[in-house]
């Protein structure tokens, strides 16, 4: 009984509780913020130069790159895109002129979805590479999507008119065909779908071969500068 | 409250009381990056960071924290942890961070850690804390290596990258996908039930010898 | 891409939360000896789910654009605090289910299916109504994976099991081939 009548004093008041749980927060968000501050830099560097690599690979030929948003019914360039606008990524040679696009899509594939960048130059109406960015197919099977170089060469000089097909693997004859991975088939289409989808998704929206936005020398992000 | 020694607090963690294959803690990520060596190991020093920080916090602060909102307080303290170790390793090994994935906010939820501050941080002064959390946390990393290099030798044929198996080794591509993680704790588990079956006849035998012996 | 059959379904079965994801794992292995209670708890994690999505959506678009580094503890605080208002809720509504779930309702915070569901549909950027089926669909799976192991295990209490293998160590082989049976549902939507 004793005991019960010590416990009943040593009860904290709400306040404490409160105090308690406030304090406890206070540092913890201190503590977080200050983690996030000082690994921003970091992180926002290694994000950029990864999206670098990515479209220096699907666009031969590049060296510098920019984003570019369709706004108010044009294509422009911005160095900071919204958070849920629509971006491709236009790539220039030394010189800052014009090679091609590098765009971004993503669709379902036979697991899970499967993010690419592909290089389109419009002149030629031609993809001239291809990257899977993030997939999630079987091992062995789907992963062959990135880990088989010859498919992944597939996509380079590849006509899109009228729309990219995947056809049996060895019969490949027109300039839009590609050559499927056996075993793979759906994950291969896929690739493929998601190609189309994004070309038609954007074909209203590109100027017209020719006109593309020249590459602004903005001190932003803009590539590696002159 | 006995006292043992910091040693043995660190050592029962590894295989008396070991986290996994002892107290079945912890399944989630055990058995979602152990698909490789290095996703395991790398799974590995998060928990043992954010394990053993929390461990020495919430045990410096034993007193002090109000027994009504203890809960409360450790999870603002793991999760605080937790949220340092994500942000270290995306600026750090951004790789290792995409392999992981959600695991590395998810280890907030591993009952593991809750389950040592409530059991023994907060009871226990700051050393043996710590020792403790060690301990666990080792076990922890050796669980989830064993499991990783099995499933990545079988599966993929390599261990940390390095292939080990020739040319014409076919992989057991199961191993790597989430059927295989059951399937090898599973048989893991096994191990650990027939070598305590074993070693408790073992014992009882020794017992009898001496009850009739003697 | 993102469309929502294909979110509903992927969560229910290509990528089932439990068999695929390894989410959810400690009832999982733990609550699955009995089938009625199982159900019981996929129910009201299901519900918790539900609940969860909507609140990471709405702190994701108004609140943690400024701090998105809180992310972690809010997502914490919703679902703690989700799961008690349920636990009151049960608790009023009929004494009777609450005592028979009993020390499994407060468990679903740790249930690590949970914050994996707001982290996952964070990471795809999933708005609301797309948040909702996928909680539906997780919720859903991982109700359907927890029945299917607990019938299994019901159906087994009266077959001669080896000692060793009984356990913890049964059920993930089990759980196992279920993982294996689903990872059948993988090309389900896939377009020729």
């Amino acid at each position: 009984m004793s005991s019960d009548a010590l416990k009943q004093v040593a009860a904290p008041s709400s306040l404490r509780l409160v105090l308690t749980l406030a304090i406890a927060g206070l540092v913890s968000g201190v503590a977080i913020i200050g983690i996030y501050e000082s690994t921003l830099p970091t992180i926002t560097a290694n994000k950029a130069r990864e999206l670098r690599e990515a479209v220096f690979k699907v666009l031969p030929g590049v060296s510098q790159m920019q984003a570019l948003v369709y706004r108010d019914g044009s294509i422009m360039a911005v160095a900071e895109p919204e958070k849920d606008e629509l971006v491709v990524y236009g790539g220039y040679d030394e010189q800052g002129d014009f090679v091609g696009y590098a765009m971004p899509g993503a669709g379902p594939g036979f697991q899970d979805t499967i993010a690419i960048l592909y290089g389109y130059v419009p002149q030629q109406k031609q993809v001239v590479g291809m990257e899977v960015l993030e997939s999630r197919e079987t091992p062995g099977l789907g992963d062959k999507i990135y880990k088989d170089a010859e498919f992944v060469a597939e996509f380079s000089g590849l006509s899109v008119e009228p729309e990219i097909v995947a056809v049996k693997k060895g019969t490949s004859t027109q300039p839009n065909e590609v050559d499927a991975i056996t075993g793979a088939t759906i994950s291969s289409k896929a690739i493929v779908r998601i190609i189309n989808e994004t070309h038609t998704a954007w074909t209203g929206q590109l100027p017209a071969p020719g006109s593309e936005p020249p590459f602004a020398d903005a001190p932003a992000d803009s590539g590696t500068g002159q | 409250m006995k006292t043992n020694e910091s040693y043995e607090e660190f050592v029962k963690g590894i295989w008396r009381d070991n986290p996994v294959f002892v107290q079945v803690l912890g399944m989630c990520p055990m058995l979602a990056v152990t698909n490789s060596a290095i996703n395991a190991i790398a799974m590995g020093m998060a928990s043992m960071f954010v394990l053993v920080g929390s461990s020495f916090l919430v045990s410096a602060f034993r007193h002090v924290i109000p027994k009504q909102v203890r809960i409360s307080c450790f999870i603002i303290i793991i999760a605080t942890f937790v949220t340092i170790a994500d942000y270290t390793l995306l600026a750090l090994v951004p790789k290792v961070h995409k392999e992981l994935g959600a695991f590395i906010p998810l280890i907030v939820a591993n009952c593991l850690i809750l389950g040592r501050q409530e059991a023994f941080a907060s009871r226990y002064p700051t050393k043996l804390a710590v020792m403790d959390a060690l301990g666990m946390a080792s076990g922890f990393m050796l669980a989830l290596f064993s499991l990783g290099a099995v499933r990545e030798i079988l599966g993929d044929g390599a261990l940390f990258g390095i292939r080990i198996f020739s040319e014409n080794f076919e992989p057991w591509i199961v191993m790597i996908l989430p059927p295989g993680g059951f399937l090898t704790l599973g048989v893991i588990l096994l191990f650990f039930n027939w070598f305590k079956y074993k070693k408790d006849e073992f014992l009882a035998d020794v017992a009898k010898a001496e009850r009739g012996g003697g | 891409m993102d469309n929502l059959p294909w979110i509903f379904i992927s969560a229910l079965l290509v990528n089932n939360f439990v068999l695929t994801y390894f989410l959810g794992l400690c009832p999982f292995l733990g609550v699955s000896n009995s089938l009625e209670t199982s159900a019981r708890l996929g129910l009201a994690t299901t519900f918790v789910m539900l609940v969860t999505a909507v609140c990471a959506w709405v702190l994701n678009t108004y609140v943690l654009i400024h701090a998105p580094y809180l992310r972690l503890i809010c997502f914490i605080v919703v679902i703690a605090s989700t799961v008690q208002f349920i636990e009151m809720l049960i608790k009023k509504l009929s004494p009777a289910l609450f005592r028979a779930m009993g020390i499994f309702l407060p468990l679903i915070t740790t249930n690590c299916a949970i914050l994996g569901l707001a982290i996952f549909a964070t990471n795809r950027g999933y708005g609301f109504v797309e948040g909702i089926v996928y909680a539906l669909g997780a919720g859903i799976g991982f109700t359907l994976a927890l029945v299917l192991l607990a019938g299994l295990r019901e159906e087994s209490e009266l077959s001669n099991i080896p000692k060793l293998i009984q356990g913890t160590a049964m059920n993930l082989i089990i759980a196992g081939v279920l993982s294996m049976a689903f990872m059948g549902f993988a090309g389900l939507f896939s377009s020729s």
